[in-house]
């Protein structure tokens, strides 16, 4: 069944758009990231307009990450204080990153330098997360004789917190800096962050990793939605009406994922989010070497 | 400014062809009918939420024998092309060309093929046909000249592949000796604006007559009010298509915890 997309301009079958939304949520829901790095291309891939695409997605994830959120909350799987304190670095972290992104515009080249640096950064983050999990789930009984929490450098840090919910007693200015450089690769990139805070969740701050998917969850409701309304105000590119359609499919898809999680030890979850990620840098660094089909690409401006 | 060009373009087709183009017939006077009329089954296309194409029928009248070509142009655009390299081992976007004047939208339809009722020269000079649609360069460029036949079949292959230009999207069909009428299909992803369809009757090479009839392209129903309503108010549009997003978060939450 057909159906027209107002600001897209143009028609998309229901079934597709239902199942896409089911198929991000069910990660959302288990990893705790929205899934903006994999929902934009693949809407690209179904014809919808980039620009529409990138902000559609942000409409949609708002949606999905306060389902989410909700789910993982009624586990007790939320660390509010924890999230405030990234979200406040998040909201600092954005707005330098839409300035820097204006600077870079300006020298030249930007995609592509985001594009090779992202690309690195999951490279090395998958490949150390796989590494780490497989180490974890083959030698139990050697990692069970870890301490509670290893101690880095950072942890003697001033304004040291409370963090009643991941039992961690840290300075606040190490998640305020995730936070913020969250905040900072989600205002260049266009994505959640979700990618990088998960990860930087469970090996910076060394949080439970029960307590990563709702605290990451509940920050990306308000970057989402920040993003949103400045797409819209700025660009005009959120289709609401495919950004429902989206979220019909994601708010189920995200309750299941929620389940699934519960059901997933430590280590296995962290596995197979280091396969997605590393599946993510190979397809970002796939896109910058194979040879593309057409060597001439078009944009074309309706006055 | 966009009607301006049309009737550019209308002027620009009156000289082209013979004078046989008849003038507007004065009141009272006997005089030969005009070579030509047609029209389209309608002049609006309005685009609502279960649009997924459209189908028009230009018909007419001609009333001197000869061939006849219709060609359906959108609005014309700003294409920006660019060409990729390969610098140490990465594909990177190095020259690009700008080409102003690019239909959106472009198709033609004919009796015969182009190359059998019309020389190039003339099918170059009113741009009929893909391989003959020239939109101007736009500003500076760093192409080579001799590359830039490229850009322009990229442009058209592109449009292609977005069912954007279409060569031969119907055959224009006689009905005895003076009507005529061809099929004009328009696919989901029809680009808003104003369209002209011009109409063209060709013997012994020339353009013997030529007619434009003016075709919108517009939302319709709640798809217009949305597409209004995000542009005027932006804000709004963007604080309620947040809300509505969180409202059906919570709604689902709420539905699945009492399972």
């Amino acid at each position: 069944m057909d159906i027209y997309l107002p600001i897209a301009g143009m028609s998309q079958d229901m079934f597709v758009l239902l199942a896409l939304g089911g198929a991000i949520g069910l990660l959302s829901g288990i990893f705790g990231v929205g899934g903006g790095f994999l929902l934009t291309p693949l809407l690209i891939f179904i014809g919808i307009p980039p620009a529409v695409a990138v902000a559609s997605s942000a409409n949609q994830l708002v949606g999905a990450s306060v389902s989410g959120t909700l789910a993982h909350w009624r586990r007790g799987n939320v660390d509010l204080a924890m999230g405030g304190v990234l979200l406040a670095g998040g909201l600092v972290g954005s707005v330098l990153g839409v300035w820097l992104f204006h600077l870079l515009r300006q020298l030249g080249q930007v995609n592509l330098v985001i594009s090779v640096l992202y690309a690195l950064l999951l490279g090395a983050l998958g490949i150390f997360m796989l590494a780490e999990s497989l180490r974890a789930m083959l030698f139990r009984p050697v990692a069970a004789r870890r301490k509670l929490h290893q101690h880095y450098w950072v942890h003697g840090w001033p304004l040291k917190m409370r963090f009643r919910r991941s039992k961690l007693y840290i300075s606040a200015i190490v998640p305020a800096a995730v936070g913020f450089a969250g905040g900072l690769l989600s205002a260049i990139m266009g994505v959640g962050g979700g990618f990088f805070m998960v990860p930087a969740m469970i090996y910076l701050l060394d949080m439970p990793t029960a307590m990563v998917p709702g605290t990451s969850l509940f920050q990306i409701v308000f970057v989402a939605a920040s993003v949103t309304i400045l797409q819209a105000v700025e660009n005009g590119t959120v289709d609401a009406v495919l950004a429902l359609i989206l979220l019909i499919g994601g708010v189920i898809g995200a309750q299941i994922g929620t389940r699934v999680s519960g059901h997933l030890r430590g280590e296995q979850l962290r596995a197979l989010l280091a396969a997605i990620v590393l599946a993510a840098g190979a397809k970002l660094i796939a896109d910058l070497t194979v040879t593309p089909v057409d060597l001439y690409s078009l944009e074309l401006l309706t006055p | 400014m966009r009607r301006w060009l049309w009737l550019g373009l209308v002027v620009a087709l009156g000289a082209a062809g013979p004078p046989s183009r008849a003038p507007a017939p004065a009141p009272g006077h006997a005089v030969d009918p005009e070579p030509l009329t047609a029209d389209l089954s309608s002049h609006v296309i309005g685009i609502n939420t279960g649009f997924t194409g459209a189908s028009l029928i230009l018909f007419g009248a001609k009333e001197q024998p000869g061939d006849i070509i219709v060609v359906v142009r959108g609005p014309p655009s700003v294409a920006v092309l660019r060409r990729k390299h390969r610098v140490l081992g990465i594909w990177i976007n190095t020259e690009g060309l700008t080409l102003d004047g690019a239909p959106a939208y472009y198709a033609v339809a004919s009796s015969r093929p182009l190359d059998e009722i019309a020389p190039l020269g003339l099918l170059r000079l009113h741009q009929i046909g893909l391989a003959n649609v020239r939109p101007a360069i736009a500003g500076p460029t760093d192409v080579a000249p001799d590359q830039e036949t490229e850009f322009r079949k990229a442009l058209v292959r592109q449009q292609e592949l977005n069912a954007r230009y279409v060569e031969e999207i119907g055959k224009v069909e006689f009905l005895g000796e003076h009507l005529f009428r061809v099929n004009i299909g328009f696919p989901a992803s029809v680009p808003f604006g104003h369209y002209a369809v011009e109409t063209f009757l060709v013997r012994d090479k020339k353009i013997v007559a030529g007619q434009t009839v003016p075709l919108l392209v517009t939302e319709s129903g709640v798809n217009a009010e949305i597409h209004e309503f995000a542009r005027n108010q932006s804000l709004a549009y963007g604080l309620i298509a947040v809300a509505a997003a969180a409202m059906a978060g919570w709604l689902a939450s709420i539905a699945f915890r009492q399972r």
